[in-house]
């Protein structure tokens, strides 16, 4: 009784103060916004319009068919025509271009033989993202008739992308997004809260009152689980609306795969808070967490893809559960029962995490 | 034994690393009475008060505060203590009533009577006028009113007031004292720690801290009649000369400049003080009038310290 009321003096506390303080409000619409036009318009994994430079040494009619061929599968953009292939190295080396076609002046004579390969892509790999997209170049057919097609470039697979047969980025980017942004907010929120707290004085007049430390705790981040929920909602409509993201899989369902791991960044930054002794060095932790997060939980690059260091080290990240959880559901149609591993390792994170937290905050100055 | 004494702490000692800020200090603070503590910055006034509410451990010794001891029960005596720390330490974005209704829902008011005694509280500390003031943006003197508001709201039976008078004006910190007065009339035993002499002289009984120590504790009275010295007061055109003259000298134990005056202090075994402070003065050729007079808390001071170290000089 008393404890429920001292809890709710604490969350009442908290949004007053909350809704005076402009940087934070501003913070709350401010960055899901700004992320999810970052990364919906600007990064595109499925790269075209590779800025090119062609050098034709052979000049025949089969030649220029290749280099209309390329051009027509927007992959490349023709940019230059030069005669050698220093020349297209130069180029490259300045950064002028990402791919050098180079068709040698024995070029009809090459295509014939299936053994030799009849031209050569000069790529600039310091961008990964570039050789990937310059392969589908090395996958063109020539249809001209009296050429006889060699047998291996017959593919051997056919591909069927389910879940994202348009290859949109923002489709495979925006749930992800969602785990990003709250990863980034609620844990930065939390993180300087009990910190600002000390810093201005507070503190001390506050253990010094009947109030108990999960109280304090509980009471500190009720009101941005609500918040939390807020950027969900705000980061869904703007998927919606602005890249046709879908929601396959039970609305209740995201929203319970949010809940679960809002709470688990919320206590996390409890935790942080408990630890830093400025608002600063809050911040820094953050960050410190925030990275890895980012790098290893599947939303940049495949989980399986990683070394298993990284990868046992991923899955104590809630963020990696909550990119496949918040995937599953919004994409494969899965609801939360479907993945209980996950579940319950956002629901250990989050009770682990509070229990450290109340644990290390002690009611003294000591 | 336990309602006599609010305060019984024997050998408390607290050390940060190399420091001792205090160390073996014995205190009994009658309840009821408005006990002082009188010291410098770094004196060890605010580290004592933190101990006593719990908020440091003592790294010796041990506290009892209203017959609970101190750290182990210092959560049950939460509810009973009222405690204004040195900074202003309610919410500077929350508005006066806010930061009185948020501590009453703390502390667990019954609800019937909780808007009552925040209006209470309010009119007797004079802030009926500007419930709706952010406490960031109050003067000094009203976010100390505020802040006693906010440490009495409970009706604590002991106040612990750490400098609470450090960043207000003269008036005020006299409306201040007219209100500990009253509150100790209701039965409030209140710790208050200062530098000011003339606050120190107000209370019923005060300590002397010292590097961590209580170098002389008692009611002020008693305080100047146990004092080993005469206090001579000293008037010159040219202190800074008489000062050079006199210090040092055999039965003169300090010298303190006030304005053009001195304060001599001297053995009290000697029979005509004056005479002999007048003569050392002629003897150098300086003019002076020369006159016994009170001893005041400060001499007081200057003799408890004198054997530590120069003292600091006082800002009051």
């Amino acid at each position: 009784m008393g404890g429920l009321r001292r809890l709710f003096a604490i969350v009442g506390k908290e949004v007053r103060q909350l809704r005076r303080d402009r940087l934070t409000f501003g913070m709350i619409a401010g960055i899901p916004v700004l992320q999810i036009l970052l990364f919906g318009y600007a990064i595109n994994t499925d790269v075209r319009h590779l800025s090119a430079a062609v050098a034709d040494q052979a000049q025949t009619s089969l030649s220029r068919e290749l280099i209309a061929a390329s051009q027509a599968s927007q992959v490349v953009d023709i940019r230059a025509r030069v005669d050698t292939a220093r020349e297209l190295e130069r180029m490259l080396g300045r950064g002028e271009i990402d791919v050098g076609l180079l068709i040698p002046a024995d070029f009809g004579r090459r295509l014939a033989d299936p053994s030799r390969a009849a031209g050569q892509l000069l790529v600039d790999g310091t961008d990964p993202t570039i050789p990937a997209s310059a392969r589908q170049l090395a996958a063109l057919e020539l249809g001209y008739d009296s050429t006889p097609k060699p047998a291996r470039r017959e593919p051997v697979y056919e591909i069927r992308n389910y879940y994202n047969p348009e290859r949109r980025s923002a489709i495979n980017i925006v749930p992800g997004l969602i785990g990003v942004i709250l990863t980034m907010t609620m844990v930065l929120f939390t993180a300087v809260a009990i910190v600002r707290e000390s810093e201005r004085g507070n503190l001390e007049l506050l253990i010094n009152t009947p109030v108990r430390r999960i109280e304090l705790m509980i009471g500190k981040i009720l009101p941005y689980v609500l918040i939390g929920l807020v950027q969900v909602t705000l980061i869904l409509l703007l998927g919606a609306w602005l890249f046709d993201v879908p929601i396959r899989g039970p609305l209740l369902h995201v929203y319970g795969a949010a809940g679960l791991f809002i709470a688990a960044n919320l206590t996390l930054g409890l935790v942080i808070s408990t630890v830093a002794k400025t608002q600063f060095q809050a911040m820094q932790m953050t960050f410190f967490f925030f990275l890895p997060s980012i790098l290893l939980s599947g939303f940049m690059f495949p989980f399986d893809g990683m070394p298993p260091a990284a990868r046992y080290l991923a899955e104590l990240l809630p963020l990696t559960h909550f990119v496949r959880l918040i995937r599953g559901i919004m994409l494969r149609a899965a609801g939360l029962g479907d993945m209980p591993g996950e579940v319950l390792a956002l629901l250990a994170f989050t009770v682990l995490t509070l229990a450290v937290a109340v644990g290390r905050f002690r009611k003294t100055l000591d | 034994m336990a309602d006599d004494y609010a305060i019984e702490a024997h050998g408390l000692t607290r050390r940060f690393g190399e420091l001792t800020a205090v160390d073996h200090l014995d205190l009994r603070v009658p309840s009821g009475e408005i006990y002082g503590f009188l010291g410098p910055n770094g004196s060890g006034k605010s580290t004592t008060i933190r101990l006593l509410c719990g908020l440091l451990t003592p790294s010796e010794g041990e506290a009892r505060v209203l017959g609970r001891r101190v750290p182990g029960e210092a959560e049950a005596l939460k509810q009973e203590i009222g405690y204004m720390t040195q900074r202003f330490s309610l919410y500077e974005d929350l508005d006066v009533r806010e930061n009185l209704t948020f501590i009453a829902n703390i502390y667990g008011i019954p609800r019937r009577e909780l808007r009552a005694r925040v209006e209470g509280q309010l009119a007797r500390y004079h802030l009926s006028d500007r419930p709706r003031q952010r406490a960031g943006t109050l003067s000094g003197g009203q976010k100390q009113r505020l802040a006693l508001a906010a440490a009495t709201l409970h009706r604590p039976r002991l106040l612990l007031l750490d400098e609470p008078t450090s960043a207000v004006d003269p008036q005020s910190r006299r409306d201040f004292w007219e209100t500990l007065f009253e509150l100790s009339a209701e039965g409030t035993t209140i710790l208050v720690s200062t530098h000011y002499m003339d606050e120190a002289e107000r209370c019923h009984r005060l300590a002397i801290l010292d590097h961590g120590a209580i170098v002389a504790d008692g009611a002020p009275r008693d305080l100047y009649e146990a004092m080993d010295a005469l206090v001579v007061e000293v008037e010159t055109a040219d202190p800074r000369a008489a000062r050079e003259v006199l210090l040092g000298r055999e039965p003169i134990l300090g010298v303190t400049q006030l304005g053009v005056r001195l304060r001599v202090l001297v053995e009290r075994s000697v029979a005509d003080a004056p005479d002999l402070v007048g003569r050392l003065l002629d003897g150098a050729r300086i003019r002076a009038s020369v006159t016994l007079t009170h001893p005041g808390l400060e001499d007081v001071f200057v003799m408890a310290t004198r054997d530590a170290r120069e003292p600091v000089p006082w800002e009051g």
